[in-house]
């Protein structure tokens, strides 16, 4: 197994040279990895799959990849807090090494419980802060239920310069603790950082009021309306929606009242971080 | 680890929790104060619901129990780093052997926590997660515990306080709940490990002594089948041992055997030998369509869709777990049904599940909860919240489904589960062969699940908690999605050569099922156990969840072994396919059984059952006369079979794999109720597949002849509603019924098979799998209740071009508006009668002559882009399908309705609400009028109306021109959402 994954790699490092190479991280209860892995196939990247056993055996498997894609699903179950198990997992296995990845230009992209484990592992965070120490939280969501629903986004201007800043794009939710809590002061450190990348919006991207007055625009009553959030270098980014959900033409909940489609508007985030790490490296 | 053998004596559900304190460090976390606390919210509003208005607030604890021989830096660090969030919680910690500080006056807490030996994923999580980070205790072995506690405030007294803990916080089957008192169970169930053979005595027992053993060891065999072991065992010259005995119940039972539709049935004269393959079988042999690769033969039904892509579909019932234990018993049938899709041929990638509960009135008096039952609102809050842990876990999008209510299920409630699967053609077929090795891969073996088979197969009571209580499981999907990721790669590398999953029967079905052609040797000291003190039966029956067994060709065990180690799934050799036609058990070395495959398999003695039928003595209640045609429409909008499940729907992950072609809730908002899901199962194609389903158990007590066909009818007008084709649809029947030993629950129930042959036929349309579920009554004090004959129609049907598909919320823009297909006065089973309170008259059976072609021709002049928009007019009739295009379009609708012959009854009002099948409304541009009538030339079409203008009311004229009905979009919208909303 290790031995085949090291030549697929080898060769596929010749075969592909000028593309975005794709490492889809996934681990027990991992399950939206294929349709990521499509998402970057679409926007021409190579993406491969690869279980975090596999990354213990070969952590140097992350130097050779452009961007690091922790997907959607319920790692370990969720159970204690969703994405806290893989968390742990991945701080224990790759250490300081993800933190060099990022230093030295890589992407780190994580969606939904991907975004959960991203905040946990406080990559999203300033500098030099311990896990437990952070300021950043993912909860559940105000409806004290899951919930799968389409909402619009709008990118924001901040340091993820390869989002198409102000662009306002439908895409659909499916969670239960999504909501983007914050330690006093946290909020304005952000803003100041320029790390508030993505929010929920109205439709016609207007700013929606916040609490409960926002539901179900803001599905799960998150501070500021925060959906997504980067660091301050804007290589690392998290998002609760799943624009892997949102590829092709007929995926929106109403296209059937629509004209003539031709993809889905999450293709246009894939193709944007995909153009931006093929550049950045 | 220092488990008190106190606490973990056998379980048995009780409130008073034992006073001695666990031998372990205890840490609490809450959210902080400032943080909404949503579980806390729900209990507030859930003890208001009780009448218990007092209750002023309550806030969650989540609770963790680790080895005392961890240090206090230790558990701190744990408890900092890994358990509790920094930002929004705050946490405790508790000495071993300590209570915690006494709450405040007027607060309680009330604690559940699992009974030792119940399957208790999130502990099972922190254990791996600190043997991850090497934070493993002095003595090396982290033994956790969970624990929830709500501490409420309020005025409460005991009683009431009792009320919350059993209804809102712990169900006493697999909890222990604790008012204000702090013992918890921590360690694993203990227990005598009798392994080994027992001899159990039965050729000296006369009947009634035969009779007593089946009943006492839960045996669920009748005095038949009982005899006819015990004159084997004569033959043999010897007494049965206890494991024999236990394989030949689970193996005869009727989950696992369908002894009654296999049965001999004499009903009306005629002589049934054989039901299922007499009617449903009878009807996909006949129609043999040669895109059914695989029918009745496998854990699913099995058709082409593509090329040499196929889909497999099953359906489920998991009605008894359910009705004890709601959340784990629907939880445990979807991931059953998930792994008779892992299990279907060489194993089928899961694409999408479907579900259905059938329950009582959700607004149903307390007083009127018999015994021993559980409110339905609970039981429904309970399957839903299951399938939604464990579907939305799997990363499989539940897309399809449906609920029912009606009071006769209210003491036995049906839950439906089912997966979709998409499989290569070269994957279809699989055999044993003789030396294969029988490798168990998943879930470890516990004693949760014991006795499933046959506590299914018997009726349950006011004593069905506590008698049956070791029949619940609980599900761990994590652990299923391991041996999803692990099987569909060894599938690929061929690393098997036949599998099949652990149901009901556990190994005993499962191993007795796969050997059945060869023979097989098991060894059942080499399965691995979740904790000591199984006795050799136990682990041989044991229902434990996420198991399933393969049978691998000894050059390929080490590859497969290393392919399952590395994604750390459990995999294990347990014995042997062989060529001796016999089952061979042994325990620790010993022979624990030996039989030969023929008795166990074809020894079941066929016994023959009469069955009688006369329709019920109700007078014909005609068309009562409706006064107000707005007033009662937005009633039936908000009765319960009717009105908004926009909260069961977004619980459920129904968009991951990202396939979904039509949504179940559509429209401008989202709230408008599709007929059917789409998903595209394939990348590099446009063809996508419909998931639909159809049921009616108002008919069901009138005529179960017409609820079949007119089931069948909806789950096909469903699917050509979304645009698929419904010549290439395949169904899947699942029956259940009360107790079919009793002539007028067999009659029904042969009516309703003859119902499916002869629509099965009309339509062309193949069953290729199904499932019953019989006896499925409820016994109070002496009295039986049966629930009302009730089968379930789920179809799959190709979609051309998922381009095509179309949803059946209005378009506008001064469209025109079919109605297609006749209406009549056929009333009887309706939800108008039922808002009239009356009961009685004809069912609208289908015209099993006119309905096919009719189907077809719609669907052709869909397939041709000739429609906008189409729904299906099912229950509410007419009327409830154009209020729900309208505002689900967000879009104003004029229709004109012409009054049908209804005698002396009100015929406007039938053909308003009358529920005749075969009809659809479909909304078509006006250029394409003409073409779209002509496409339907020859059946009946109507144009009756226009779509008016965005936001714009639903106005209903008669022929006179009088305005009879004329509503609001958002009247329409409140009505229809006005219900029970979890």
């Amino acid at each position: 197994m290790t031995r085949s994954t090291t030549t697929s790699t080898t060769q596929a490092t010749a075969v592909h040279a000028g593309r975005a190479r794709v490492l889809v991280l996934r681990s027990s209860g991992t399950n939206c990895d294929f349709e990521a892995v499509r998402a970057f196939e679409l926007c021409d990247a190579v993406a491969e799959r690869v279980h975090t056993n596999r990354l213990a055996e070969r952590p140097e498997l992350l130097d050779e990849c452009d961007v690091l894609f922790l997907p959607g699903g319920f790692s370990h179950g969720d159970y204690v807090a969703a994405g806290r198990v893989m968390a742990a997992e991945v701080r224990h296995l790759l250490g300081d090494r993800l933190h060099r990845f990022v230093a030295n230009g890589g992407y780190v992209i994580g969606v939904c419980n991907g975004f959960q484990v991203l905040v946990d592992l406080g990559l999203l965070e300033g500098q030099g802060r311990a896990a437990h120490e952070r300021r950043i939280a993912l909860a559940p969501n105000h409806s004290g239920r899951f919930e799968c629903r389409w909402v619009h986004l709008r990118s924001e201007a901040c340091a993820a310069d390869w989002l198409d800043q102000g662009l306002v794009w439908p895409v659909p939710v499916a969670h239960a603790e999504g909501r983007v809590a914050l330690a006093d002061g946290a909020l304005a450190e952000l803003e100041a950082n320029r790390q508030i990348a993505l929010r929920y919006v109205a439709a016609d991207g207007s700013d929606l009021e916040t609490g409960d007055a926002g539901y179900p625009a803001c599905p799960n009553g998150a501070v500021a309306n925060i959906a997504g959030l980067c660091d301050p270098t804007g290589r690392v980014l998290g998002l609760m929606p799943h624009p892997e959900r949102n590829l092709d033409p007929w995926n929106h909940p109403t296209w059937t009242r629509l004209g003539e489609r031709t993809e889905g508007e999450g293709l246009a985030f894939f193709r944007g971080l995909v153009a931006a790490a093929r550049v950045g490296r | 680890m220092s488990a008190d053998p106190t606490q973990t004596a056998a379980p048995s559900p009780s409130h008073v929790a034992s006073e001695v304190l666990p031998a372990a460090w205890r840490v609490e976390i809450r959210l902080a104060d400032d943080q909404y606390d949503p579980d806390g919210e729900r209990l507030v509003a859930g003890a208001h619901e009780l009448g218990i208005g007092t209750l002023r607030r309550a806030r969650k604890v989540r609770g963790f129990l680790l080895s005392e021989s961890y240090t206090r830096a230790e558990v701190e660090a744990i408890a900092t780093e890994l358990l509790a969030d920094p930002v929004v919680d705050r946490w405790c910690l508790i000495d071993p052997r300590t209570a915690p500080p006494a709450p405040q006056a007027g607060t309680h807490r009330i604690v559940a926590a699992p009974l030792p030996g119940v399957m208790d994923p999130q502990a099972r999580t922190v254990e791996r997660l600190l043997r991850r980070t090497d934070r493993m205790p002095a003595d090396g072995a982290p033994t956790i515990g969970t624990f929830r506690v709500f501490e409420v405030e309020g005025d409460l007294d005991a009683e009431q306080l009792d009320t919350v803990g059993r209804r809102l916080v712990a169900n006493e089957t697999i909890e222990r709940l604790g008012i204000d008192a702090e013992g918890l169970p921590f360690g694993l169930p203990g227990g005598s490990a009798r392994r080994g053979p027992v001899v159990v005595p039965i050729r000296e027992l006369d009947e009634p002594g035969l009779e007593r053993l089946s009943r006492e060891g839960q045996l669920s065999l009748d005095l038949r089948e009982m005899l006819e072991i015990q004159r084997h065992y004569a033959e043999l010259d010897r007494e049965p041992l206890l494991a024999e005995l236990e394989t030949i119940a689970q193996t005869w039972s009727e989950h696992c055997k369908h002894k009654t539709l296999t049965g001999v049935i004499e009903f009306e004269g005629e002589r049934i030998d054989n039901l299922l393959r007499a009617t449903i079988g009878h009807a996909t042999r006949t129609l043999d369509k040669p895109w059914c690769w695989s029918v009745f033969v496998d854990n699913a039904g099995i058709v082409e869709f593509e090329g040499d892509w196929g889909v497999c579909f099953k359906v489920e019932t998991h009605n008894h777990p359910s009705a004890i234990d709601p959340y784990g018993g629907a939880g445990t049938g979807i991931g059953g049904v998930i792994r008779d899709i892992l299990g279907a041929g060489l194993g089928a990638k899961p694409i999408a599940n479907t579900d259905a509960f059938f329950v009582g009135p959700l607004d149903l008096p307390d007083a009127d909860l018999p015994r021993g039952s559980m409110h339905p609102r609970r039981i429904l809050r309970g399957v839903v919240g299951g399938v939604r842990d464990y579907g939305n876990r799997m990363g499989i999008p539940t897309v399809n489904g449906g609920l029912w209510v009606h009071e006769g299920y209210i003491g036995n409630p049906l839950v439906y589960a089912g997966t979709v699967g998409l499989m290569r053609r070269e994957h279809v077929d699989k055999v044993v062969m003789p030396g294969d090795l029988i490798v168990a891969v998943g879930g470890r073996t516990g004693r949760d699940g014991i006795h499933g088979a046959t506590f299914s197969s018997i009726e349950l009571s006011e004593d069905s908690e506590t008698e049956s209580s070791h029949a619940v499981q609980i599900g761990d999907p994590v652990t299923e999605k391991g041996v999803l990721d692990c099987l569909l790669e060894a599938r690929d590398r061929g690393l098997y050569r036949a599998l099949t999953d652990c149901g009901a029967g556990g190994f005993s079905s499962a191993v007795g099922e796969m050997g059945e052609k060869t023979g097989a040797e098991v060894h059942l000291d080499k399965v691995p156990l979740k904790y000591p003190g199984l006795t050799s039966h136990e682990i041989w029956i044991s229902e434990a969840q996420e198991r399933m067994v393969l049978a691998v060709p000894r050059e390929r065990l080490e590859e497969l072994l290393a392919l399952f180690g590395s994604e750390d799934v459990e995999a294990c050799v347990i014995g042997h396919f062989t060529d001796t036609k016999r089952l061979e058990l042994f325990d620790e070395g010993e022979s624990i059984g030996s039989m030969s495959m023929e008795f166990l398999h074809d020894g079941t003695p066929r016994p023959v059952r009469q069955a009688t039928w006369s329709p019920p003595d109700l007078p014909d209640p005609g068309v009562p006369t409706s006064v107000d045609p707005g007033a009662d429409l937005l009633a039936l909008l908000g009765m319960p079979n009717i009105s908004s499940r926009e909260w069961i729907v977004r619980e459920y992950d129904h968009e991951v794999q990202g396939r979904s072609v039509v949504k179940p809730l559509v429209g401008v908002r989202g709230d408008g109720p599709g007929d059917g899901a789409i998903v595209r199962p394939l990348d590099h194609s446009y063809r996508g597949l419909a998931i639909t389903c159809g049921s009616n158990p108002e008919f069901g007590e009138l005529d179960p002849y017409a609820m079949a066909t007119w089931g069948i009818d909806e789950a096909l007008r469903n699917a050509v509603a979304v645009g698929a084709d419904p010549t290439r649809a395949a169904i899947l029947d699942n029956f259940s019924w009360g107790n079919c030993n009793l002539p007028d629950r067999l009659g029904s129930l042969t009516k309703a098979a003859f119902g499916c042959r002869d629509a099965a036929l009309a339509y062309g349309t193949p069953f290729i799998s199904g499932k019953d579920s019989l006896n499925n009554e409820y016994r109070v004090g002496d009295r039986t209740l049966s629930i009302p004959p009730t089968l379930l129609i789920s179809a799959i049907a190709p979609v051309p071009d998922v381009r095509r598909a179309l949803t059946m919320d209005l378009k506008g823009g001064g469209t025109s508006v079919y109605l297609v297909g006749s209406s009549d006065a056929r009333l009887g089973g309706s939800h108008y009668h039922i808002l009239r309170g009356v009961r009685g008259g004809t069912v609208p059976a289908p015209d099993l002559e006119r309905a096919p072609a009719l189907m077809a021709a719609l669907h052709g002049a869909l397939a041709a882009g000739l429609g906008r928009a189409c729904h299906d007019l099912s229950e509410g009739g007419l009327a409830l399908a154009a209020a729900e295009m309208a505002f689900a379009g967000d879009m104003g609708l004029e229709i004109e309705v012409a009054a049908v012959d209804a005698g002396d009854g009100d015929g406007f009002a039938a053909a308003l609400f009358g529920e005749a099948p075969t009809r659809w409304l479909v909304e078509v541009e006006v250029k394409d009028s003409s073409a779209f009538e002509t496409a339907l030339a020859g059946h009946p079409v109507q144009m009756i109306g226009r779509s008016t203008e965005a936001g714009g009311r639903l106005r209903v004229k008669d022929t006179s021109g009088a305005l009879r009905i004329d509503l609001a979009l958002d009247d329409l919208r409140r009505a229809h959402t006005g219900g029970f909303a979890g």
